[in-house]
């Protein structure tokens, strides 16, 4: 165990807490930038400093493809590499397993790949997967767990779900450098609470220093997505972090942090900001639309971010899709919201005030009280009063013990 | 806009001097380098980074195309938001507008007619009036533009270069007949590659009443050779207390040939082809013949100025790109990582190589003024070229 976890603050399953790793001492919730290949779109480690990122993923797969895990390791690590004084988490490599599926032959013994670079097969492996992260040397490392789109049903979801249990032994076993880098176990199970409870239980056993909830954040339905969290939240450990992996929109990270998650990942942000797409309290601002040309407000009066006290619109509208100084500056500004996002969620939660917080969220998000059904109902299992926000009150959760 | 030339140590047409403007607090010395943009904006040196990252004054100065804001924002909103300035928040740049940029407004002599001057864009051919032009540039409040020409390559037939002449002239006159707004206006000379056409043209721009020269047609074909006679071909007829500013003249050695022949400012598209390319720059500021033996010589296309970080003798390379280098890039990365950048094409690379060779630039030019200052420029520029000569003849003849 290299971190410590320390709650500061509650509101029922919410938490903020104080989470020390070896790099840097963060604050919970927090959202995660993903820096795919060693860096994060076009912003320097100042920016993102400034910005208030605290934790960047980095990603196994692309790594150790360019530049090769060995080199990172021979060069010092991956903060050195690329001088980043904070902390950095590595996925596994997993997720790769399920967007290029058409590509991959999964065994008992691990994941074939066919690389995109030249063509050969690649294999990964649990043990495999460790020593790449041993390499990089990441304050948090990813178990490498059997995923499958929660779109799909049947036996293979069950298969992939104790797979995963099995593949976590060979991953700890595996594991060099527990004193500098942490573990994180995923929780498997498709949408099934059964498979779900299995797979939880089996993690905690072996005693990891957190544990994420895995396999969501692939089009699954929000009513079945929150109900996963809400169940795997319940059952994991209160004196550990819990990461939602894939998540997400705005909206989504309040619902699971008010579930008890901490950590969250996502492309989203810096990818909607290569489309032109800024996040704004009211939801997006779609800067390629031609109502932007004209507009000499900021894309959010209240945002303090560079981007904001500085330039309007108009002069966003005429670089988004043309020069990549346009997405330059809207990802500066997404990463900026996203990271105002984690110190209001931590701070509401410490100062007692979060279902205030969560209200004024809902309220700016959804101005004719059409908040969706399914985040009622988890607010309702959240414990949380959301109706001045809402038109109507609806009674039909489903209140099993599982949640 | 004050400008003085320093009297006393003139190497020949050579000059130092000293430009005040407007916007910018401090007062820039020349010759100095304006740093190309896109829209305003470098092309990825992100504005906050622009500020903190690169010398003041000296990055302070820097030329934009008006054209490049004919599509997507109109002149009104420009306006409504306050001007070039408030746009770009940059309330203590210099901002210099001229039509003509090297990467994305090139000069269409073929389209340009009596009504107005062509130019080929990344969103097709533009014909911009000088009625319009002036509009554009009213509504954007540069610290100075310079009117609109008719630029043609070294190539074209006499009477088609007298033509550009003539019609420069009329819409030097057009400009600032239009000119309501009093803003400080470089007077365009063109005339190709003829002396006596660049003869008549600066005689004739130096009656009007101007505040500065631009001058333009260089770059477009003409051999270096040509054109230092067609350069003092102008200067010679300029008066010598007012800037002069010539774009096109972008590598180091063609710099020193401007500073030679009297010019005061340059606009480069340099740092932004070397970046594209990958190519760090690695000039040794301070210049000694002896210094030259251990250049890198390898088949990696760099040489005693530059190197290629995507070269693969790079990839385990820890050192900055240049060891004394103050820049944030050196300051803060590796050859190592920025060669990884390049090969997975992230973004990054091109910020912080941009960062760099906007700051070795910068330097360069600092360089020419204090060998103008202590009196040994000509020295200066005859080391450099030579230093280059060799280099260049050595990898040449190398296995």
């Amino acid at each position: 165990m290299a971190l410590k976890f320390e709650v500061l603050g509650r509101f029922n399953r919410a938490r903020a807490a104080q989470l020390t790793l070896p790099h840097y001492l963060c604050q919970t919730p927090l959202f995660m930038p993903v820096g795919t290949q060693g860096t994060i779109k076009g912003l320097t480690k100042n920016q993102l400093e400034e910005i208030g990122c605290q934790i960047i993923l980095g990603n196994t797969y692309h790594l150790a493809l360019r530049p090769t895990s060995e080199l990172i390791d021979e060069l010092g690590g991956l903060h050195k590499f690329m001088n980043w004084p904070r902390a950095l988490l590595t996925d596994s490599g997993g997720f790769q397993m399920v967007s290029l599926l058409h590509l991959a032959d999964i065994t008992e013994k691990g994941v074939t790949f066919q690389s995109p670079v030249d063509g050969k097969p690649m294999l990964l492996t649990p043990e495999e997967s460790i020593q790449i992260q041993n390499r990089i040397g990441a304050d948090i490392i990813m178990a490498l767990d059997d995923v499958v789109r929660t779109t799909i049903t049947g036996p293979r979801i069950e298969e992939a779900m104790y797979r995963t249990l099995r593949w976590i032994d060979r991953c700890i076993a595996a594991h060099k450098r527990p004193n500098e880098q942490n573990l994180f176990g995923i929780v498997q199970g498709g949408l099934d609470p059964v498979l779900r409870d299995i797979c939880v239980r089996g993690l905690v056993e072996r005693n990891l220093p957190g544990y994420a909830i895995g396999g969501l954040a692939g089009g699954e339905d929000k009513d079945s997505f929150w109900r996963v969290v809400a169940q795997c939240t319940a059952a994991l450990p209160e004196d550990k972090p819990r990461y939602v992996m894939g998540v997400g929109y705005p909206l989504d990270i309040v619902v699971c942090s008010a579930l008890g998650a901490d950590m969250y990942d996502c492309v989203y942000p810096t990818r909607t900001a290569r489309f032109g797409t800024a996040l704004v309290p009211e939801g997006v601002l779609k800067l390629k639309h031609q109502a932007m040309a004209n507009d000499i407000r900021p894309i959010d009066p209240m945002c303090e971010c560079m981007v904001c006290k500085n330039y309007t619109r108009a002069y966003i509208h005429c670089l988004v899709t043309k020069d990549a100084m346009g997405s330059q500056l809207l990802s500066y500004h997404n990463l900026y919201y996203m990271m105002k996002l984690s110190r209001d969620l931590h701070s509401s939660i410490v100062e007692g005030r979060f279902p205030e917080f969560v209200c004024k969220f809902l309220q700016t998000m959804f101005p004719k009280g059409d908040v969706p059904e399914w985040v009622c109902n988890a607010m309702e299992v959240a414990g949380i009063d959301i109706s001045s926000c809402c038109r109507e009150m609806r009674f039909d959760v489903d209140k099993s013990s599982t949640l | 806009m004050k400008f003085a030339v320093n009297k006393g140590w003139s190497n020949g047409r050579a000059r130092s001097g000293v430009l005040q403007l407007g916007s910018c607090p401090f007062p820039i010395q020349t010759p100095a380098l304006l740093l190309t943009t896109r829209k305003g904006l470098p092309a990825f040196i992100s504005p906050d980074l622009l500020t903190s990252s690169l010398p003041s004054p000296d990055s302070h100065l820097l030329q934009f195309s008006p054209l490049h804001f004919l599509e997507g924002i109109s002149p009104k909103t420009i306006s409504n938001i306050g001007g070039l300035h408030q746009m770009l928040s940059l309330h203590q740049h210099i901002f210099a507008a001229v039509p003509r940029d090297s990467i994305i407004a090139l000069p269409e002599h073929d389209s340009t007619n009596k009504y107005g001057a062509s130019f080929q864009t990344p969103g097709g051919r533009l014909l911009i009036k000088p009625a319009e032009y002036v509009e554009l540039v009213s509504s954007m409040k540069p610290d100075f533009w310079v009117t609109l020409a008719d630029e043609v390559p070294a190539w074209v037939s006499d009477k088609r270069n007298r033509t550009s002449v003539d019609r420069t002239l009329r819409w030097l006159d057009d400009c600032l007949s239009l000119n309501k707004t009093g803003t400080t206006i470089f007077g365009s000379i063109v005339g190709g590659s003829s002396i006596e056409e660049r003869h008549r043209c600066a005689q004739e721009v130096a009656q009007r009443n101007v505040s500065g020269y631009w001058i333009g047609g260089f770059g477009l074909g003409e051999s270096m050779d040509e054109r230092a006679a067609l350069l003092t071909a102008v200067t010679d007829n300029l008066p010598e207390d007012m800037p002069r500013h010539v774009s096109g003249l972008g590598l180091p050695e063609e710099v020193l040939q401007g500073v030679a022949a009297g010019i005061d400012l340059f606009d480069s598209t340099y740092v932004y082809h070397l970046t594209l390319g990958g190519f760090a720059l690695t000039f040794p500021l301070e210049r000694n013949k002896g210094d030259n033996a251990d250049y890198q010589l390898s088949d990696s296309g760099g040489d005693d100025m530059k190197i290629n970080l995507k070269a693969t003798i790079y990839r385990k390379d820890t050192s900055p790109i240049v060891e004394s280098c103050n820049c944030f890039t050196c300051q803060n990365h590796t050859k190592a990582y920025l060669n990884h950048l390049f090969n997975v094409h992230e973004m990054l690379a091109q910020t912080l190589l941009e960062i760099h060779n906007t700051h070795q630039y910068l330097g360069f030019f600092c360089s020419i003024r204090k060998a103008i200052e202590e009196g040994k420029f000509e020295q200066f520029r005859r080391n450099f070229v030579e230093s280059r000569r060799e280099c260049l003849f050595a990898a040449a003849s190398s296995d």
